[in-house]
């Protein structure tokens, strides 16, 4: 951790950092541009709908329980959100959870609706979900869980230093690029074609560059050249 | 680029807007004339009187569905807006630039750019496709006085000198347009732009298309986040969308002048879808706006490429293309606003 501490305004939504992971200018346009909140929270929504269907989260035994909807703050990396499901395991050294007996340590599931990814973007909101518990609690989470719908399993994610430290520098530049409000250029990526803010984005003026004074420039002199 | 939807016209006064479930309801004394998934929609444009139910404006607002009300005569009423979009960066940059004279006087120019050389390029279609027929002296004589004008835009030092070559263009523009009119000459004719009440067939034909294009240049403003009453060119004035009105100015001649001139020169209207009221005033018959919209509707299916966006797209969506484009200048993405030129 780097000894920062972010004050409750300055709070950024956790979910952001796949967003964050995945494309900066993306994220930039969701959470410092604001645009298409809504069709983000429909398409949320909508999933809510899907997990009440789903077996897995109802299942629960006697050394193990789940709180659904866990609500989750990190003020050291200035990250809120809310985990899907936080998991108590019963075990030696954990801690004590009131109204239930013995100790217990905590692990956090994140159900997704696809396949496991091919680059870290869940992996990195799963283990930032973590640090927050962490940093709650006072305790150390070794590992996490995707319970991943489209394959109907869960997938098993061993939190490690290098993600660690992955989290923290991801959320210690969200902060920067939401103080200065400024929205990055595109990169040039075949990503484009799979994000559904590509009309808001417009990735190939950012990457092009095509000089408006130059295009505005060329069209007046072409009319001025008469037919 | 996104697919263009459609956008629903209900033109009988009486109708009264519903929602069921996740379908808008158009309903005419008590019963059901017709029903779309608002999925579908792009726009709602209502011309009646009866209004709709709140529940259908919030159908709209959540689905980013524009919703205006005109009167039956199409003089605009109202527009439904849901919460407004939370891009603060964006409308403060906005309201910044419209409070500097030279910021908004840069953009202006582009604006007045756009226009002139649309409407040059309506009159060189004209010469091109007509030029057996016409009087082309009298086309590039007024050409030739809107290139000059055209050429001291740069010079303009304050918005009053760029209004006036915006006025000087408009008398060269439309003073040449009448020559391009080449069927129902006793019916349709243009010598001058007016409006308070338009006084001719053409005047009241290009004030309804004006209409039409007003409410997807403001649905699209609002959609991007921009607000659509902060002009850079036209000043501020209460109830009047300056912002939709200076991004209309370039695409006047592109997606009005030129669909009023085809449908006249085409017969697709003529002098019976025009009434004079005693005023002198000319109004379109509900048949005529009706021919109208069906020909609006169909060229916004119509596919370009966007000159600078080099995209291939719907005319319908060059408003929300445009509107973005500003959006993404003033979040400092492109070095000025790249106004539509048409081909």
């Amino acid at each position: 951790m780097t000894g920062k501490s972010y004050a409750d305004d300055e709070l950024l939504s956790l979910s952001g950092i796949q967003h964050f992971y995945f494309c900066k200018r993306q994220w930039a346009l969701i959470h410092v541009e604001r645009q298409w909140e809504d069709n983000l929270r429909t398409t949320e929504g909508h999933f809510l709908h899907e997990r009440v269907d789903d077996p897995f989260f109802f299942e629960s035994r006697g050394d193990v329980f789940i709180s659904r909807a866990f609500p989750l703050v990190s003020h050291s990396l200035g990250l809120f959100g809310i985990a899907d499901v936080v998991e108590y395991i019963r075990t030696k050294d954990g801690i004590s959870v009131p109204g239930y007996e013995g100790l217990w340590t905590m692990r956090p599931v994140e159900y997704k609706r696809g396949k496991p990814k091919t680059d870290e973007r869940d992996e990195v909101q799963l283990c930032a979900q973590a640090m927050c518990l962490e940093e709650m609690f006072g305790v150390r989470i070794e590992s996490a869980d995707f319970y991943y719908h489209e394959i109907r399993r869960r997938v098993h994610l061993n939190l490690d230093d290098s993600l660690w430290s992955l989290v923290s520098s991801l959320a210690d530049e969200m902060h920067e690029i939401f103080d200065k409000g400024v929205t990055p250029p595109a990169e040039k990526s075949k990503k484009c074609s799979a994000c559904s803010l590509e009309n808001v984005c417009m990735p190939k003026i950012t990457i092009k560059k095509t000089s408006v004074a130059g295009y505005v420039k060329r069209h007046v002199d072409d009319a001025c050249k008469g037919d | 680029m996104r697919k263009l939807l459609n956008t629903l016209y209900v033109t009988t006064p009486e109708s009264y807007l519903l929602k069921d479930g996740e379908n808008v309801v158009v309903r005419v004394d008590g019963e059901d004339r017709f029903r779309i998934p608002v999925h579908n929609l792009e726009g709602i444009v209502c011309f009646g009187y009866m209004g709709a139910s709140p529940q259908l404006m919030r159908l709209c607002t959540d689905n980013n569905v524009g919703l205006s009300f005109l009167s039956p005569s199409g003089r605009f009423q109202a527009r439904v807006s849901g919460k407004v979009k939370g891009n603060v960066h964006l409308r403060r940059t906005q309201y910044r630039i419209a409070d500097d004279i030279g910021d908004s006087l840069n953009i202006a120019k582009c604006f007045m750019k756009g226009k002139v050389v649309n409407c040059r390029t309506v009159l060189g279609r004209g010469v091109r496709d007509h030029g057996d027929v016409i009087d082309c002296d009298k086309v590039r004589y007024a050409d030739s006085l809107i290139i000059g004008n055209l050429l001291k835009v740069d010079d303009c030092i304050n918005p009053d000198a760029l209004r006036g070559i915006e006025g000087n263009c408009a008398k060269f523009y439309f003073s040449a347009l009448d020559e391009l009119i080449l069927k129902q000459k006793d019916d349709f004719f243009i010598s001058e732009r007016n409006r308070r009440p338009p006084l001719d067939n053409m005047n009241a034909l290009l004030s309804f298309l004006y209409t039409l294009l007003a409410h997807d240049v403001e649905s699209a403003l609002e959609s991007v986040g921009l607000d659509p009453y902060v002009g850079f060119f036209h000043t501020d004035r209460p109830g009047r969308a300056s912002l939709a009105l200076d991004m209309m100015e370039e695409l006047r001649p592109f997606l009005a002048d030129r669909l009023a001139l085809s449908m006249v020169n085409l017969r697709q209207i003529s002098g019976n879808d025009f009434l004079k009221k005693e005023n002198g005033g000319v109004i379109m018959t509900d048949d005529g706006k009706k021919e109208v919209l069906g020909a609006w509707q169909k060229r916004k299916q119509d596919k370009i490429v966007h000159p600078y966006l080099k995209e291939k797209i719907s005319v319908g969506l060059v408003p929300y293309v445009q509107a973005m484009l500003m959006a993404r200048f003033l979040r400092g993405d492109i070095d000025g606003y790249p106004p539509f030129f048409m081909n």
